[in-house]
């Protein structure tokens, strides 16, 4: 019988057989405790370089389907289940998730211990592993490599997993605004949730400047999720783009970029949040959401009321009611506002889709108030217009 | 926000005796209620009829009413205790419609009291079916979700009906409205379907209400578990996918946690729907539960209903996820929001989470139809399940054949041995949904089905059929490896299967099996059930067995006692060993044990995770047990296991269990086989000078004859192979013992013994610690011998017996207890007859009338039970003051209060089955009435059994020919309180003789008279009759006067008539008749009763 193995840094190692692509393959060994959604994780670009372990036991009974992918391709660099399906039963599904794997050669291993490896990250933390299908070398060996390979920490990813082209997703029905959308790893749901409240959305590339943001007259900037280490990241457009008070709205990576934007430091989690269960609690309003969430490290800012920043003062919006991470930041004279977890959901609830809502008020309100003061800074032709009816969207 | 400190008292309602389609999951939600609000400081009262709950004990509220669940008893607790508030949405349909009742008649304004957790405009809009289909297109267009109802009608007339289901096309669905357990619902294919279905719908539902629906038979079967705060916060705690596809009740379903073949997209927009009709029905605070229905072809989704309370399916959730839905309930009830109330399992997180797996949960429902001959046994949208075994395991194959081997019934399991039927009759059986169909699925894949064509014959949903598929496959497997080494014994036990199935496909024994997985090292892990797939540590430990990587069971420092539970509910096996259980282990607790408890019931208190110290939610067979036993051996110190309080199911395992080793306490598994075999017995009964009545074994019918002939007709006649009165008859004539011979399965013995007839049956429990016996209560049956002590209604204190009587009981058990060696509770069943008092049988272990017991005489018979099974003595229980310190339940003084308990059976949900009580138990549950006066308490017990006795109206007499002088008398006093008299003839010129005057009816084989008079049954059926009084006779298979009173009685299923099959019965029901009409019925609290009694 066929065999695979899961090697993590510290020496455990848990025997298998191949699921997917035949290969090796090394990352970040991460869990994610959705128990729906796989298709939306796997094409999550946001799971460059990691190597993502299923909780929940049975994956792939549905197939895979031409809808339901976040992005053109399988982003995780392995995939590690317990139960794999042998059928598919779904009336949308177009092909098994085996054969999908094999086709975007996605190294994967099927594990009895998708429980032990969980609790083994929740104790010591994510940590780098490796796949290895076949035969292999000794054990040694193989906890050799994947120590050689590189870790998460310092990694500037963002770029890898952007488009290279400006593309634009088109308002659905009349278009009302136009947003900037920076992609740092975007999720094909993210421009879609906008795009459905009449936002133009234009995707820009990960290394967009100000300028080049600018350029297409934005009523609103938007920088989406996406992989690695927030601290590599350059902040520069987005310390400019808060400079010039333009509407700005972030998400997990985003959300990180907006942090340090602000003068706040961020740090890695140690086994980070990712699944489609995590209370958070709006600190405003005091209600919950269920959310989803996909990232390994958090924003490090005061939970007990305001605080100042260069661009006035700011407040920890949300709150992750688990473990008191950060969840949401938000500029208090100014709006621009961010959360660390997905509105969007794709895989998750959509309790957060009021976040959107918001984002597209601030752009219709800022619209309204350029307008009255006849600005011509940056101004759309045609959110004038919109601005006068000055009604939210949604 | 935190508590309201508006309220300072709440009355709780339960849900009344164990019926199917409500059953000892609101015992669960009721008890975790209670517990709740005392904890929160505030005074509870609490009404209940079932004395068997754990709820009604006087522990868990300040006031405990165990009277009749009606308005108006209910009525007459809240002028009594006047509570601030009214918490209707933990006690199932029953509470709910009592509430919706005392909304309506203005009680609840007039005594000002405020209803919580639900409020009266969200219980219609989630149960009025029009107003729902309102709100849910409602939601779908504001929403803009996926989301519709099916196409439907509501009818309030049989013309209405008719023309309804013309308009949909047949088969239509119909339901009636504000029914429980979708009782009276069901498929008509024909017009003449519909008459039946929608004739009885339309009687059963309280507003003369069905609604006629589209057919979605074959879709995928789905439900959330939903809770809300009064923030408006919303969590969906358990997605539930059937097996079953529709059309079958989801309480008959093979059911699967989490739901396994829906993408995110479509579970996430059945949450959208699930939460905006939440919202929109208004349902504020509490959880509420909702169905829907999806085509597999296109993905259409139907929205069924929502039930805007606590119910199985929530109980059920809460086991499958460790979110405890009731206990929230009642917080956010009381004030509370999700996120102020932390997650007990781990601790440092909220409540208002949504609990994740990491496992899969499979349910599977236990049936009985063995004890309803006649009964149609196809399943429908007509709960008939009386039971449930829930199992754990990290793959859907392991838990689902951990699930069937925890329903504990011949054949449950997958097998591969035997012969195999051919299979398109197998095929042809798999498309009517019965009890077992995945087997029957299971065999056509051995006899050569393909996955299209099992699917095209049931609608399962091609994932499931694949995994059968799979089984299939390692069963091959392990057949064909040449020897069983630890890979294929590995995987073969990952994938679920049992030493006894892996030696069955070897041909070796269990034990054999056993012995090589031992000594390869090969056992089970323990996994915590945690909420979070291990993403935070749990601190409470819930946990299941699976073969798999890392054991999580935490070591103790205390001394361990393992108490092995009861299983799923059955009949002659359901709450009341869970109640001992339960008892046992806060006891232990208490008394510095660290308790462990085994169980698989979903629905039960002892599943909770907060009853015992540890929870092992398992299979009770031997091979799990014993695992179970080891691992907490490595982890500790396993001070015994008990075995006597969970009923047969682990009484059974006893002698297996000292064989491995294992320290069982208590009576010693020789003790119980002293008791239960019957040799032994005897010898027991004659050293001590006890009779019994004369018997014999027969293995031919000329043997039984010569048996019969030698002690005398009539005579008691059963398998000896079987436990629990099944397939027991009372014979009494050689004909009738021909017959009954000659339908046994040849080569196993029947036992023939006289039956007593005219006798008292008399029902003892008692507590022996091998120098005392504590006579815990003495019960007499109210109807004569011969009627299964579980379906028979009893008296305690006894109501006929002296203390004469009472002194030979007690020195009868006694020396019972010594000769058996019984440590701990024996229940001894008597019969009296001309004087003497005879042993019918003993059972050294909780019988099913302790909780009664307890309650009626105020003494907590199963923990004391529990403390001598570990050694202490009934002296120093005494002097712990657990028990009264002089006397017992056989010295209670003369003007102690009368308890009755009654039986309740589920006759209306198996239509065609003869009601008449007989020597095999049928009855799903029990209530019981308590006061003063016996007749109060008989009025008491059938209000809260069967609804009130009537007060006025016409009673229907028709006796057999041998009760008819003993019907005179109550005959006369119905009459005499104004009664009109109904009889058929010789029933008639007997009462007109004594001056009754009685009106004659034509019998029902007579037919309709020539100037249309109508018979006794077609009375019935128009409603022209109040109360029926037939006792039968004839014997079964002969026609005429036996028919006769079957179609009565049937008839009076059918129009919800109270029917007395007993003379004894009858006399019992005029007195309470008669209490009832001067008036003097008050309601009293147990903690009342106790005080009076223990002065």
């Amino acid at each position: 019988m066929n065999t695979a193995v899961l090697v993590l840094e510290d020496g455990r190692v848990f025997h298998g057989t191949p699921y997917g692509a035949e290969g090796e393959t090394f990352g970040e060994m991460v869990f994610n405790t959705g128990m729906t959604g796989y298709q939306e994780t796997l094409t999550d670009p946001s799971y460059h370089r990691q190597i993502v372990a299923m909780t929940a036991p049975h994956i792939g009974n549905t197939g895979v389907n031409d809808d339901d992918p976040e992005s053109s391709r399988v982003w995780v660099a392995g995939y590690v289940v317990r139960e794999p399906s042998r059928v598919v039963s779904s009336w949308r599904a177009t092909r098994s998730l085996d054969a999908y794997l094999k086709e975007q050669g996605v190294v994967g291993i099927a594990i009895p211990g998708t429980r032990a490896l969980t609790r083994h990250l929740r104790e010591r933390g994510a940590m780098r592993a490796g796949i290895f299908t076949g035969p292999s070398e000794p054990v040694e060996e193989l906890v050799e490599r994947v120590r050689r390979s590189p870790g998460m920490e310092g990694a500037d990813l963002a770029a890898q997993v952007a488009t290279a082209e400006p593309y634009v997703v088109p308002a659905a029905g009349a278009k009302r605004f136009t947003v900037a959308a920076v992609d740092l790893g975007i999720k094909g749901m993210t421009p879609h949730r906008m795009a459905e409240r009449g936002c133009e959305v234009h995707v820009l590339p990960a290394t967009a400047t100000y300028e080049q943001i600018m350029a297409v007259e934005p009523d609103g900037v938007f920088f989406s999720n996406g992989p690695g280490d927030p601290a590599t990241a350059d902040v520069s457009a987005l310390r400019k783009v808060l400079e010039a008070r333009v509407p700005f709205f972030g998400i997990c990576f985003g959300n990180q970029l907006f942090g340090r934007a602000l003068g706040l430091s961020t740090y890695k989690l140690r086994y980070g949040h990712r699944g489609v269960n995590q209370p958070v609690q709006d600190v405003r309003t005091g209600k919950v959401e269920i959310s989803a969430h996909n990232h390994g490290f958090a924003v490090e800012a005061p939970l007990d009321g305001p605080f100042e920043t260069p661009y006035g003062p700011a407040e920890v919006s949300h709150v992750n009611l688990n473990d008191r991470c950060v969840e949401g930041l938000r500029l208090l004279e100014q709006p621009a506002f961010s959360v660390q977890y997905h509105p969007e959901a794709a895989a998750g609830p959509h309790d957060a889709a009021y976040l959107f809502d918001e984002f597209c008020e601030i752009l219709a309100s800022s619209s309204a108030r350029d307008a009255g003061r006849d600005s011509v800074q940056h101004s759309p032709q045609n959110s004038v217009k919109d601005g006068k009816d000055s009604h939210p969207c949604g | 926000m935190p508590k309201r400190e508006d309220i300072r008292s709440v009355l709780v309602i339960g849900s009344g005796p164990i019926v199917i389609g409500q059953a000892c999951e609101f015992d669960y939600s009721g008890t975790q209620a209670c517990r709740v609000l005392r904890d929160e400081g505030f005074r509870v009262i609490l009404v209940n009829s079932n004395p068997a709950t754990i709820m009604t004990d006087p522990e868990f509220a300040d006031a405990t009413y165990v009277e009749p669940i009606t308005p108006e008893f209910v009525e007459k607790i809240i002028a009594k205790e006047r509570p601030d508030a009214l918490l209707p949405t933990l006690g199932g349909q029953t509470a709910l419609n009592t509430a919706v009742a005392l909304h309506e008649s203005g009680v609840l304004d007039k005594y000002e009291v405020e209803l919580i957790g639900a409020d009266f405009d969200a219980i219609q809009a989630g149960e009025n079916r029009e107003r729902f289909k309102e709100i849910v297109a409602k939601v779908a267009r504001e929403h803009g979700l996926n989301a519709e109802s099916a196409g439907s009608l509501i009818c309030h007339t049989m013309d209405e009906c008719l023309a309804a289901a013309g308009e949909l096309g047949y088969p239509v669905v119909v339901r009636p409205s504000f029914t429980m357990g979708g009782a009276g619902s069901g498929f008509a294919y024909t017009e003449e379907d519909l008459r039946r279905i929608a004739g009885a719908g339309l009687d059963a539902s309280p507003t003369t209400e069905v609604l006629l629906e589209e057919s979605i038979l074959g879709w995928k079967e789905y439900e959330l578990e939903v809770m809300r705060d009064k923030a408006d916060n919303v969590v969906i705690v358990c997605s539930i996918e059937n097996i079953d596809p529709m059309g079958v009740h989801t309480g008959d379903s093979v059911t699967v946690a989490p739901a396994l073949t829906l993408t995110d997209r479509e579970y996430q927009n059945m949450r959208d729907v699930a939460i905006a009709v939440i919202r929109e029905v208004g349902v504020d605070t509490g959880g509420c539960n909702i169905q829907f229905a999806v085509d597999p072809r296109t993905g259409r989704m139907i929205v069924i209903e929502m039930n805007p309370r606590v119910s199985r399916s929530s109980a059920l959730a809460s086991k499958a996820t460790g979110f405890p839905i009731a206990k929230i309930a009642a917080k956010l009830a009381i004030g509370y929001t999700l996120d102020e109330i932390p997650n007990d399992i781990t601790k440092e997180t909220p409540a208002s989470f949504e609990p994740t797996l990491d496992y899969i949960v499979v349910k599977v429902p236990r049936f009985a139809f063995e004890k309803f001959r006649g009964a149609d046994q196809t399943l429908t949208t007509h709960m008939k399940s009386v039971g449930e075994a829930m199992a754990i395991g990290r793959s859907f194959p392991e838990a689902l054949q951990k699930a069937l081997r925890s329903l504990e019934k011949k054949d449950s399991s997958f097998t591969w041995a035997g012969e195999l039927r051919p299979k398109d009759e197998l095929l042809a059986e798999c498309r009517t949904p019965h009890d077992g169909r995945l087997r029957t699925m299971q065999e056509a894949i051995r006899a050569g089905a393909t996955p299209g064509e099992l699917f095209e014959a049931t609608s399962v949903d091609p994932w499931f059929v694949d995994q059968l598929f799979l089984l299939h496959e390692e069963a091959e497997a392990v057949a064909e490896a040449p020897e069983l080494t630890v890979e294929v014994l590995e995987r073969a036990k990952r994938h679920g299967f049992s030493d006894v199935q892996i030696g069955e496909i070897r041909g070796i024994d269990e034990a054999r099996v056993r012995d090589l997985r031992h000594a390869l090292g090969l056992r089970p892990v323990y996994n915590t059930v945690d909420t979070c797939a291990a993403e935070f540590a749990a601190k409470t430990p819930y946990l299941y067995s699976t073969y798999d990587e890392e054991s999580e069971v935490p070591s103790g420092e205390r001394d361990k006692v393992i108490i092995l539970g009861s299983g799923p509910n059955r009949i002659g096996q359901g709450i009341e060993f869970d109640y001992a259980c339960v008892h046992a282990s806060f006891e232990l607790s208490r008394a510095g044990f660290e308790t462990v408890m085994v169980n698989c019931n979903p629905e039960t208190v002892s599943t909770d995770y907060d009853t015992s110290d540890r929870l092992y939610f398992e299979p009770l067979t031997l091979e799990d047990v014993l695992e179970v036993v080891h691992a907490e051996q490595q982890t500790g110190t396993v001070a015994g296991v008990i075995v006597q309080l969970g009923g047969q199911t682990p009484l059974g395992l006893a002698q297996a269990l000292k064989d491995a080793g294992v320290p069982v306490v208590g009576t010693s598994p020789e003790s119980i086989h002293l008791a239960e075999e019957r040799g032994a017995f005897g010898r027991v009964l004659a050293e001590a000078g006890l009779p019994a009545p004369k018997h014999g074994t027969a293995l031919t019918v000329s043997e039984a004859l010569e048996i019969a002939e030698d002690i005398g007709y009539p005579v008691l006649v059963r398998p000896s192979y079987v436990l629990g009165g099944a397939g027991m008859a009372i014979v009494y004539d050689e004909e009738t013992l021909t017959t009954y011979m000659a339908a046994q399965e040849g080569g196993h013995p029947v036992l023939v013994d006289k039956f007593l007839d005219e006798s008292i049956e008399i029902d003892v429990d008692a507590l022996y610690d091998g120098e005392e016996l504590y006579l815990g209560g003495v019960m007499e049956h109210i109807e004569e011998a011969g009627i299964h002590s579980g379906d028979s209604a009893c008296a305690l204190p006894p109501i006929t017996l002296g203390s004469n009587d009472i002194k030979r009981i007690r020195a009868a058990t006694e020396a019972i207890a010594s000769g058996v060696g019984v440590r701990g509770l024996l229940n001894v069943q008597y019969a009296m007859s001309a004087g003497v008092l005879y042993v019918l049988e003993a059972n050294p272990r909780a019988s099913r009338t302790v909780p009664f017991v307890s309650k009626a005489t105020a003494a907590p018979l199963a923990k004391a039970a529990a403390r001598v099974m570990l050694g202490a003595s009934i002296a120093s229980l005494r002097e712990e003051g657990m028990l009264p310190a002089t006397g017992d339940g056989g010295t209670l003084p003369l003007d102690s209060s009368i308890a009755v308990k009654e039986a309740v059976l589920p006759f209306n949900r198996f239509r065609g089955v003869d009601i008449v009580l007989g020597p095999e138990m049928r009855s799903t549950g029990e209530v019981m009435g308590i006061d003063a006066f016996f007749g109060v308490a008989f009025a008491k017990s059938q209000a809260a059994a069967y609804g009130e006795l009537p007060t006025r109206g016409r009673a229907f007499v028709s006796v057999a020919n041998r009760d008819k002088r003993a019907m005179i008398f109550p005959v006369k006093a119905l009459a005499d309180l104004g009664f009109e008299i109904l009889a058929t003839e010789g029933t008639a010129e007997v009462l007109r003789r004594n001056g009754v005057h009685a009106k004659i009816v034509r019998k029902h084989s007579e037919g309709t008279g020539p100037g249309g008079e109508p018979t006794s049954v077609q009375c019935i059926l128009d409603g022209g009759v109040d109360l029926i009084i037939n006792t039968p006779f004839g014997s079964p298979g002969q026609a005429g006067p036996r028919l006769d009173g079957y179609d009565i009685r049937t008839a009076a299923v059918l129009r919800g008539i109270p029917c007395i099959t007993t003379v004894a019965g009858l006399a019992a029901a005029a007195a309470g008749i008669q209490a009832i009409v001067r008036g003097d019925v008050g309601v009293r609290s147990l903690q009342e009763h106790a005080q009076a009694l223990r002065g």
